[in-house]
């Protein structure tokens, strides 16, 4: 008797909602930064881990395009070393670009942006956590494929660590000027073109210094001035980015 | 309350806005229209011949207004967006919007008189030059204006997002020109502008002078006839223009 009694209160909405959801909130605290980037990293972590094929893409993209430069050029050594390091910076944007929709993209299709909104860390913050674990699992791994594709392209070996340095510089400046376009765009069913269209002009400076710091090596000349700038460049969009992107997310849900 | 800023709240209204800009539209064509004539006749047959490019640098009479325009029309719609986007001012992100079809159509005509001009002086149609390259990437930056505000089905939403993206561009233009300067002369020297400020006469500056003017003023025209049809068709549901559309189709005495 005593015990149906209990079932009855413990599913009554009015009676019990309340105070439980009172009693949590003093018990749990809400998670911090550290503690939502945590939950951020392992859910994206998994999420790729389940579809392993799909971080393949863009390396195996980014090798399609130095197959097609170098069967486009003939194949012969002298032409290929000369635009080697153009090339193979080419292909690492245009392999970023690819994947660049599928930043937000996800997450406004099931709801969970709407949550980023609700939660208690500041937008930016996740915005920066996620724009670094895309990051990480499509440019890195075409960052450690560097040495090969240019291999294939007969990179000249004294230019290979200039062309590390600036793609390891360049790649997370083009991933956070993409996520200001990505955040753009993430309110529309399609962006196709669109989003080629918006993140290529943003991308022309990092392109001119990245592939220019090579060029600059492969002439004879000094080329930690570009780096540098690339470096600062790095810095500023590393604080300004995130901040930019939160606030066209904002802008796109509202 | 300061009449001049009841004025402004008032054109905020976008039944007052139209009226406003059914108004002064047409001045501003008409003056525009009558400014770029005589800045063209001067500018076609008062001024005498350079004496190094002859009569092919009458172009840039066109030339060099809408390059100025292309830019300042590229601020202005940041400036625009701004407001839009801190104030929510639904005729702000109007104008904002109307600005970019503008600004493209002028950075475009840029880059056709530069071109035409370029090939009997510099014997090139195009040459990656630093200015070149920046009006080109500019010119992109416009249509990704124009594209984003047209992918949107919101209106509002469209607007907001598409003036993000120009106050975005408005920050990077500069890093965008510099970095190209920078490339620039890795590879070849600064072309050289055969049109510096020393060989410009002054009795050649007084064209120049007044197109820019006419164009200034045939911007502003197009801009509010512009902003005036968004304005429209954005309200189209409204009473108010029920009632001009009425007022447009009624019988005739």
């Amino acid at each position: 008797m005593s015990s149906g009694v209990g079932v009855i209160d413990d599913f009554h909405p009015r009676r019990n909602a309340e105070p439980a959801r009172g009693r949590r909130m003093n018990r749990v605290a809400l998670p911090g930064l550290v503690g939502s980037a945590k939950a951020l990293m392992t859910r994206d972590l998994r999420l790729i881990w389940r579809r392993r094929g799909d971080a393949l893409q863009p390396a195996l993209f980014a090798l399609l395009v130095v197959v097609l430069f170098a069967l486009a050029l003939g194949g012969e050594a002298q032409a290929l070393s000369r635009v080697a390091a153009a090339v193979m910076w080419l292909a690492v944007l245009l392999a970023g670009l690819l994947s660049l929709d599928t930043l937000f993209r996800g997450d406004a299709d099931d709801g969970s942006l709407e949550q980023w909104l609700l939660a208690p860390v500041p937008l930016g913050w996740l915005v920066a956590v996620r724009t670094f674990m895309h990051w990480a699992t499509t440019a890195l791994p075409l960052l450690v494929a560097t040495p090969f594709l240019a291999e294939l392209l007969h990179l000249p070996h004294g230019q290979l660590p200039v062309l590390m340095a600036s793609l390891a510089l360049g790649t997370p400046l083009l991933s956070l000027l993409g996520a200001v376009v990505a955040a753009l765009t993430v309110g529309m069913r399609r962006s196709g073109i669109l989003v080629g269209l918006l993140a290529l002009p943003l991308y022309v400076p990092v392109l001119i210094f990245g592939a220019g710091s090579v060029a600059r090596s492969a002439q004879g000349l000094d080329p930690v001035g570009a780096l540098l700038l690339l470096g600062a460049g790095l810095v500023l969009a590393v604080v300004l980015a995130p901040l930019a992107a939160a606030a066209a997310i904002r802008i796109a849900l509202n | 309350m300061n009449p001049l800023l009841r004025w402004f709240h008032q054109l905020g209204s976008p039944p007052y806005f139209d009226r406003f800009a059914a108004r002064w539209a047409p001045w501003a064509y008409g003056l525009g229209l009558l400014v770029m004539a005589w800045g063209l006749y001067g500018a076609l047959f008062v001024v005498p011949a350079d004496y190094q490019q002859g009569n092919s640098f009458r172009i840039l009479y066109i030339h060099v207004p809408s390059a100025w325009m292309s830019m300042a029309v590229f601020g202005l719609m940041a400036v625009y967006a701004a407001i839009a986007l801190v104030w929510r001012i639904k005729l702000c992100e109007i104008l904002a919007m109307a600005c970019a079809p503008i600004g493209a159509g002028f950075t475009l005509i840029t880059l056709l008189t530069g071109a035409i001009w370029g090939k009997p002086m510099w014997g090139t149609w195009w040459d990656w030059d630093p200015r070149l390259t920046t009006e080109l990437i500019l010119l992109f930056l416009y249509l990704g204006v124009i594209g984003l505000y047209n992918a949107i089905d919101d209106r509002r939403a469209a607007a907001r997002a598409a003036g993000f993206l120009a106050i975005v561009g408005v920050v990077l233009l500069p890093v965008i020109r510099y970095s190209v300067v920078w490339w620039n002369s890795l590879h070849q020297g600064q072309t050289i502008r055969l049109l510096g400020e020393s060989t410009m006469d002054a009795s050649m500056i007084q064209p120049l002078i007044w197109m820019i003017i006419g164009t200034k003023l045939w911007f502003i025209g197009a801009l509010l006839m512009r902003a005036r049809a968004d304005n429209l068709r954005r309200e189209s549901g409204k009473a108010w223009v029920a009632g001009l559309a009425a007022a447009a189709d009624g019988p005739k005495p």
